[in-house]
């Protein structure tokens, strides 16, 4: 896959907060509808991974590539149009506190220039259609008016999720979108991943603490005929084929592969992700 | 500007009052030894309009508003809101920064006028009641003391000390970390910081207005 063809390229990027190594020559690509679980301790790099991906991170060296442009070095103005492409989860979720539900999943459709530029100015009846939509998506229209504070913290990360993906972008980057949540709640919120990606096939990156949550990536599809999260057939499915592991240590990308062979890796470090 | 202006304006207009009550009451005993207290009203004017208002305003809205500013776009950094804002198509200096650094521009020399004629009206209560000097006795001599020089210099002070208050509140809060501890160290130093560089600014301003 050459550059220009991948929806996300890595090409030796290092990133360090004084002497402390963000990401040390992290190199790697994916491909449209490919899904990345990124597993590490936490200080590992992985949310760094995410935002030098988005841009919001200027790494010191190395290239990004962000749909077959090179983002590294363009300026912030200049950023803004490609990341319309991407869909965003962040850790602590980023909802605007001062925001209705309404207005949170909205401001991507109102903010994004190139999305004005491609549609001609969205008019407010689709704006609060495609809102509705995308909060009916995650189950969650009828949070519309409300604030974030009023809801719980695994709403707040189904509005988040709404919002990452009302745009429609063809990569979304999920980071830890599981983190704190009970086990229920937690896979709900993957298979709200699962469904996103599927329906879509969306490239996706989910950064995660739980090795559950990369078997679910890995092992498990959305079925848009039945509605329902089913286990992807044994003989490569789609999302088995798709779905790499990157385990990272110290900004160091210390394992790049399939299930089988995390699963297999005899490192200590890599091994304690596997359960 | 609400919040900025509207929601300081008691405690400045109580400020303002009692800087002028308290000026008025000082002045007045030391003016006294030299048979000299209907001079109380070019002093208080002067002190007022010049100095006094425009730094007490600045260092309550500093107190008030750069830890306000501070410590809102502090959490919203250490919530990711920031970083969410520039991943969904937004400059965050154009959302954030600059509405808050008009609003100030915009209230703090309002403020400060407000602050001057309450103080005036705080000094000529005391010249009044305490003193028994006349109401054209304090207002002329203390209206007339006053030059185009001081008046000028009365508004550039707070709109700089309006600029320092939100640029410094601002870079405080978007360079937040740490999450709420962070939050709090800039708040802190939003505070000190402002009230430092007004400190500075009000002695070359003053500097530069002293030698024209």
């Amino acid at each position: 896959m050459s550059g220009e063809s991948a929806v996300l390229r890595f090409d030796d990027v290092s990133l360090y907060f004084g002497d402390t190594p963000a990401l040390v020559h992290v190199s790697f690509e994916m491909g449209a509808g490919e899904t990345r679980v990124v597993l590490g301790a936490s200080g590992s790099g992985k949310t760094m991974l995410l935002k030098t991906a988005l841009g919001l991170v200027k790494p010191d060296s190395g290239r990004i590539y962000l749909f077959g442009q090179d983002i590294s070095g363009l300026k912030e103005s200049d950023l803004f149009d490609i990341r319309s492409k991407v869909g965003v989860l962040f850790q602590e979720g980023g909802l605007f506190d001062s925001m209705t539900i309404g207005e949170n999943v909205a401001y991507p459709l109102l903010n994004q220039r190139a999305l004005y530029k491609d549609r001609r100015q969205p008019a407010n009846g689709n704006v609060e259609e495609r809102v509705r939509e995308a909060l009916r998506f995650v189950e969650l229209e009828q949070t519309l008016d409300k604030v974030p504070s009023e809801l719980s913290g695994g709403m707040r990360r189904r509005v988040g999720i709404a919002r990452a993906v009302v745009t429609e972008p063809p990569l979304v980057l999920y980071d830890s979108p599981t983190a704190g949540l009970d086990p229920i709640t937690a896979n709900t919120i993957i298979a709200l991943i699962l469904k996103e990606r599927d329906s879509r096939n969306t490239a996706t990156i989910m950064v995660t603490h739980r090795y559950q949550d990369g078997h679910l990536m890995a092992n498990f599809r959305y079925n848009p005929n039945s509605g329902q999260i089913e286990a992807a057939p044994r003989n490569g499915g789609d999302s088995r084929v798709k779905t790499k592991f990157f385990v990272m240590n110290g900004g160091r990308l210390v394992f790049a592969g399939t299930q089988s062979e995390l699963r297999a890796s005899q490192d200590p470090y890599v091994r304690k992700f596997v359960k | 500007m609400d919040n900025i202006g509207v929601g300081s304006l008691p405690i400045v207009m109580l400020i303002g009052l009692f800087s002028g009550l308290i000026m008025g009451q000082q002045m007045a005993r030391a003016l006294r030894a030299y048979g000299a207290q209907g001079q109380i009203g070019p002093i208080v004017s002067i002190t007022l309009i010049r100095e006094l208002g425009p730094v007490l305003v600045a260092l309550l809205v500093a107190g008030r508003n750069a830890s306000g500013i501070a410590s809102e776009l502090g959490s919203m950094k250490v919530t990711e809101q920031i970083d969410a804002m520039r991943a969904l198509g937004t400059d965050p200096i154009q959302k954030l920064v600059t509405p808050r650094l008009i609003a100030t521009s915009f209230t703090l020399p309002l403020l400060t006028v407000i602050a001057d004629f309450l103080g005036l009206i705080g000094g000529y209560l005391i010249a009044n009641y305490e003193f028994d000097i006349r109401f054209s006795q304090f207002w002329t001599p203390a209206w007339q003391i006053l030059e185009y020089n001081d008046v000028v210099q009365g508004l550039v002070k707070p709109f700089s000390f309006a600029i320092i208050v939100a640029l410094v509140g601002c870079f405080y809060g978007m360079r937040t970390s740490g999450g709420t501890e962070g939050v709090g160290r800039a708040t802190t130093k939003a505070v000190v910081v402002s009230s430092i560089w007004i400190f500075i600014v009000t002695y070359f301003i003053g500097k530069i207005f002293v030698n024209l």
